[in-house]
């Protein structure tokens, strides 16, 4: 395979302001990360006075130094809850994410207790059903590190809490699929939070903090009227003593985290993992993405041109390139791993369609992941392209989307628009990982084709009627549907609303993508020991 | 001409294995003897056979004259080698050997006796013209005469034990109402090193230094001087460097010191190798202090300088030979230091130490000598001498031989139990010692008292990046990782917690890959690592490491100056942190003298506690905190381990807010 041979000038003034352009927005996705991170520090006083280490204290206490750790749904909940784009804190008041523990590749589910005392918001439940789908597809150990309000009484809805279900129903099959589920109690698992305990295979309860209850003092009072004290209700000793929900007592925090990392360690989970395989990074560093990349989906480029600094070596395969050229069908190596990879430069057309079909059962048939970088507006449309059987060839092309059995993983890297974000992964297509860059726009159309649409209808209308069009409404009219569009296209909105599995630094496109294909790679080679009913706790 | 080609080593360590090497190369067969707690020891691997005559207890093993002459027995041994210490100047072991048919190397059981009093010595020496320190060596040892005798000598003056050397039972003192109280622990330490308190005194001579005469006699009575070392650099009365020739020596004045030592030497009919000790003060008086009837620690500095093998002229005198060199074919070439590497800790008082090495790398090159007696994986005993090795260099020049012995030290690696390397480096390096002006009060001047091995956040902070690069190495390979993930997150800055102690000392440090680097925060310090081809820079600066090692959860590293152990510390393992600082332990194994405190009785900080007897020392225990005396955990004449509760206290309240 020949290296790619990049016409980007790194040195040309469109590079520098797209550099700027492309840094300006991951400045403000870690921005937002900071806020959460800066928002849930404010309560240090409290975790200090409880002898407490904070939640991202906890975090880096659990994983391994210096391994590798990709952080999932981080925008969740971002403009969902709080629509002010200047307050509103993303995260879902959790930190997920896949790391090491212990050696083993592990589904990390850390209580953000430091944001409302870790109560749910609009979209936790959200994130903790993917966070249980991921650890399930992908064959990983649970682990929990519990400090939580509970739900948020003043944020209730029938439908979130009937939904909520969801979450227990998952640990149920977690267990019963044989991915252990390891618990640490560092505080308050209330309510509807308690059977996160009774519903793990391990359970750690840090002493004096540590709570698991169905009703807290208060709920109990106003129930029953009885006096009670939380430390009797469901203190972490009493669980350990008189019902047996807890296995392991923990002096502090950083104690039960350390017997959390002994458990992982004595699961004899081996590692499925393939030694490491020599390969070449890319020729082109992964750093000129931002740069090499316009923001404004706009503006053309050949995906080729992201593909070489994602690949090793910057090797690319052409499939039928020559062929509906619109639509870049890939073979190339990712750390080792071969990969099929579909682009676009462009809308996709019916040779394009017919093409990445053709790929896409190409690679399901070798056994080769696929990983979709897209940048479409959409299928073609027109006269020429619906007498060509755009609709059929671009069903063709989700159907092998949808059915694909090799690992998918899907990154919005531009324009993902209509249909095309169908063919291309998008968020209902059952991507093994779905990330999305800062820049992307995701939606049905953009604002600007949205609001030309509707004025042509009105012109139309209005012409069919007779009447004169009112030209400063329907200009208003226009405004108004391409903010509409634009607002919930923009990918701070979308990731918010959890329409990918989290927002990255397009610089970390390779890192994530290896990291990703090796997650799916290990889960295929791994054998678990399923069971019909899940661990049942003694 | 009495021939032996066999030759039992009663001794161990360094000195054992100094002496089979030469045994070895004249085709004579070794012998060592061991205990279990030495049976890794490299003296024992070395030997043709080797015999264990004990557990651990020197008193039941290299002390036992019977269990040494059992063993050469055994053996069919037809020599005994003694080496230094144990039973080197022990004259019924000398004359246990001639009966029992061996030939002990060294003197006559009678030269080892005279010289082994100190008093019957100091007679004998005046009456043989050697110069002598005025002092008192009566029979008569009441408080009230050698309260007289003191005052007639005039302070300061030394109390030393009659039947002792090495620096036990010896005490300075320097006014007379302090004289009643250093006795009583002289004496009392004199009686459990030697089984006598006899007393001898001397006056102090201030700020001499310590000139030594090597002498050699053969058994024709033909007797010569090798020249001199200055031992002046000692701590507590323990030689920690010695050098050949002494900075200030002048061939006039060697040649009236060593004249002085062969007279010494002839007086006493004297065989092999013996060593004249001296005190020399400022105006070029010299006065003998002793004779060491064996061979000395600090002997090959000698051999540096002469090129000659004193355990082979040892042999040779033994066996009745000619030394077969004269006085005037001793030529003296260069310079050479030699320094002892001890497993104790400076920061803590010189406390001696014990556990396993982990790992033993000595020096190596040109003009450069490591006489050691330790392997990687050896146990270190709490029962011996915690000397370990010797390092010594010679050079054409004193300064040649100094720059030599410093890079030397630098170069050595010793993890595990605390040492005195770094210790030595500053020694060393020291402007006066740098210009040959160290006299026996060196040490006390400049390095009194030694602040605890403070570990600074930078080196909290290279610990922490070196085991997080170990941390990282081993998980790379379990979990098949590619190595271009190592460090990275998408999170772009996830931290590492690691809580790391260090002589008690706990912190918490933080690490995050920062792009080329790892950005440690330790404290409110913060530093910046990076590693570039190989090398390591610490906020830019190169780290002169020369070793590390990661053993289970304690890093060692070694620079060219410092040589580190930080452990970090997982959740749950805190260290023993005694519950307020009223917990006093015993700081080493060893055997508990004294226990001054009953439960009720309240102390003051510095209140003494206990006495604790260990590596032949007199340990006080002093209570680090003021309170109240709650319990008393430890009986007196028993034997106990390091770690071991010795006294509860309850702290006073009030002292403790005042702080």
């Amino acid at each position: 395979m020949k290296a790619f041979e990049s016409r980007i000038n790194t040195a040309s003034d469109s590079f520098a302001q797209n550099r700027a352009d492309m840094l300006a927005l991951v400045e403000r996705m870690r921005m937002l990360e900071a806020r959460a991170a800066a928002k849930s520090e404010q309560r240090r006083p409290v975790f200090d006075k409880r002898g407490q280490l904070s939640p991202r204290e906890r975090l880096a206490a659990l994983l391994d130094p210096s391994m590798p750790f990709v952080e999932l749904y981080n925008m969740a909940s971002y403009l969902v809850d709080d629509p002010n784009p200047e307050t509103s804190i993303p995260g879902a008041s959790i930190i997920l994410g896949i790391g090491y523990v212990s050696g083993v590749r592990c589904m990390v589910f850390v209580d953000d207790a430091g944001i409302n005392a870790g109560a749910m918001t609009g979209k936790s439940v959200d994130k903790a059903l993917g966070a249980i789908d991921i650890a399930l597809k992908q064959k990983l150990p649970f682990i929990h590190l519990v400090e939580s309000a509970g739900a948020d009484l003043m944020r209730y809805t029938v439908e979130l809490w009937a939904h909520g279900g969801g979450m227990f129903a998952g640990l149920a099959r977690l267990s019963a699929a044989g991915n252990p589920v390891i618990t640490v109690l560092h505080g308050a698992s209330t309510a509807g939070g308690a059977y996160q305990p009774g519903l793990s295979d391990y359970v750690i309860g840090v002493k004096g903090n540590g709570m698991a209850m169905l009703a807290g003092a208060a709920l109990v009072q106003a129930a029953t009227g009885e006096i009670a004290k939380d430390a009797d209700l469901g203190g972490a000793e009493m669980h350990a003593e008189v019902t047996g929900l807890v296995e392991y007592l923990a002096e502090d925090d950083a104690h039960g985290i350390e017997i959390a990392r002994d458990v992982v360690a004595g699961l004899g989970w081996q590692s499925c993992a393939e030694a490491s395989k020599d390969y070449e990074v890319p020729k082109y560093p992964g750093e000129e993405l931002a740069g090499a990349i316009p923001v404004d989906y706009r503006k053309p480029y050949d995906m080729r041109e992201l593909a070489a600094r994602i690949v090793d070596g910057s090797r690319l395969r052409d499939f039928k390139p020559d062929y509906g050229p619109a639509t870049i069908c890939l073979q190339a190596h990712i750390m080792g791993q071969p990969v099929g990879i579909l682009g676009n430069n462009g809308p996709i057309d019916p040779d394009g369609a017919t093409k990445a079909t053709h790929f896409l059962q190409a690679m399901d048939q070798a056994g080769t992941p696929v990983v979709f970088l897209g940048n479409t507006t959409g299928y073609m449309v027109g006269t020429e392209y619906e007498r060509a059987g755009m609709i059929k060839h671009g069903s063709k092309m989700i159907q092998a989307v949808t059915n694909l059995r090799v690992p998918k993983i899907s990154l919005y890297t531009g324009a993902s628009f209509g249909a095309g974000n169908y063919g291309m992964c998008g968020h209902a297509f059952g991507a093994d990982f779905l990330f999305t860059w800062p820049n992307a726009m995701t939606g049905v159309m953009g604002g600007e084709q949205a609001a030309l649409t509707m004025e042509q209808v009105a012109r139309r209308t209005a012409e069919r009627k007779g009447v004169e069009v009112d030209e400063a409404r329907l200009a208003k009219q226009s405004a108004g549907i391409a903010a509409h569009f634009d607002n919930q296209s923009d990918a701070f909105f979308t990731s918010g609303r959890m329409l990918d599995m989290g927002m990255i630094d397009p610089r970390d496109s390779r890192a994530v993508i290896g990291f990703c294909l090796a997650t799916c790679m290990e889960a295929r080679r791994r054998e678990l020991n399923p069971n019909a009913f899940g661990v049942g706790r003694a | 001409m009495i021939q032996f080609n066999s030759i039992l080593v009663a001794n161990r360590g360094e000195i054992a294995l100094r002496i089979m090497r030469t045994s070895r190369a004249m085709g004579i067969s070794c012998i060592a003897i061991y205990t279990e707690a030495d049976a890794d020891s490299p003296h024992v691997a070395f030997a043709d056979q080797a015999v264990c005559i004990g557990t651990g207890p020197v008193g039941d093993s290299y002390l036992d004259a019977t269990k040494v002459l059992a063993a050469a027995r055994e053996t069919g041994a037809q020599a005994v080698h003694p080496g230094y210490g144990f039973l080197s100047e022990n004259a019924d072991f000398a004359r246990g050997c001639a009966e029992a048919g061996l030939i002990f190397i060294g003197p006559s059981a009678e030269a080892i006796a005279l010289m082994g009093n100190k008093a019957a010595a100091k007679r004998r020496m005046i009456e043989a013209g050697v110069p002598c320190v005025p002092g008192y060596e009566g029979a008569d040892q009441s408080l009230a005469v050698l309260q007289s005798e003191a005052e007639k000598i005039g302070y300061p003056v030394m109390i030393k034990a009659a039947a002792g050397g090495g620096g036990r039972g010896m005490r300075l003192v320097t006014q007379a109402d302090d004289l009643a109280a250093a006795l009583d622990l002289a004496k009392s330490e004199a009686l459990s090193a030697f089984g006598s308190d006899e007393m001898i005194l001397e006056k102090a001579v201030m700020r001499p230094r310590h000139v030594e005469i090597q002498v050699f006699a053969d058994a024709s009575g033909h007797t010569i001087h090798l020249g001199e070392r200055d031992c002046s650099v000692q701590r507590r009365h323990q030689k920690v460097v010695e050098e050949a020739p002494c900075p200030v020596m002048t061939p006039e004045l060697r040649a009236e010191m060593g004249a002085a030592a062969v007279e010494a030497a002839r007086a006493i009919t004297y065989l092999g190798a013996g060593t004249v000790e001296f005190l020399l003060d400022e105006s070029g008086a010299f006065y003998f202090l002793e004779m060491n009837t064996r061979l000395q620690v600090e002997h090959p500095v000698t051999e540096m300088v002469t090129g000659l093998d004193l355990v082979a002229l040892q042999i040779r005198a033994a066996r009745g030979e000619a030394l077969g060199i004269e006085q005037k074919d001793v030529a003296l070439q260069g310079h050479a230091i030699e320094v002892r590497l001890y497993a104790e800790d400076p920061g803590q008082g010189f406390l001696p130490q014990s556990g396993p090495i982990q790992h033993w790398q000595p020096a190596t090159g040109a003009g450069i000598r490591v006489d050691a007696g330790i392997v990687s994986g050896q146990e270190v005993s709490a029962f011996y001498d915690p000397m370990l090795a010797k390092l010594i260099a010679h050079g054409a020049t004193r300064a040649e031989a100094l720059e030599s012995l410093i890079g030397a030290l630098g170069d050595t690696v010793l993890f595990g139990p605390a040492c005195n390397r770094d210790f030595l480096i500053d020694v060393l390096s020291h402007e006066d010692f740098a210009k040959g002006a160290a006299t026996t009060s060196f040490i006390g001047d400049h390095f009194d008292s030694l602040p605890e091995a403070e570990v600074g956040s930078a080196d909290l902070a290279l610990a922490a990046v070196l085991i997080y690069q170990a941390d990282q190495a081993a998980l790379a390979t379990t979990a098949g990782l590619q190595p271009e993930l190592l460090g990275w997150s998408s999170q772009g800055a996830l931290q590492t917690r690691m809580v790391l102690e260090d002589h008690g000392g706990v912190q918490t440090v933080l690490l995050c890959q920062s792009g080329d680097g790892i950005r440690v925060i330790v404290g409110e310090a913060e530093h910046h690592l990076q590693q570039q081809r190989g090398c390591l820079r610490l906020d830019g600066l190169r780290v002169d490491l020369r070793s590390h090692l990661l053993a289970e959860d304690t890093l060692y590293l070694a620079t060219g100056t410092r040589q580190l152990k930080v452990t970090r510390l997982r959740a749950g393992s805190k260290s023993g942190s005694a519950a307020g600082g009223g917990e006093v332990r015993a700081p080493m194994h060893g055997n508990l003298l004294e226990v001054c405190v009953s439960a009720g009785d309240p102390v003051a900080v510095g209140s003494r506690l206990a006495v604790l007897e260990a590596m032949k020392m007199q340990h006080e225990i002093l209570a680090e905190v003021a309170g109240v005396v709650t319990e008393v955990a430890a009986v007196a004449a028993s034997q106990v381990k390091a770690g071991d509760l010795l006294v509860q206290i309850e702290k006073d309240k009030a002292t403790e807010e005042s702080k």
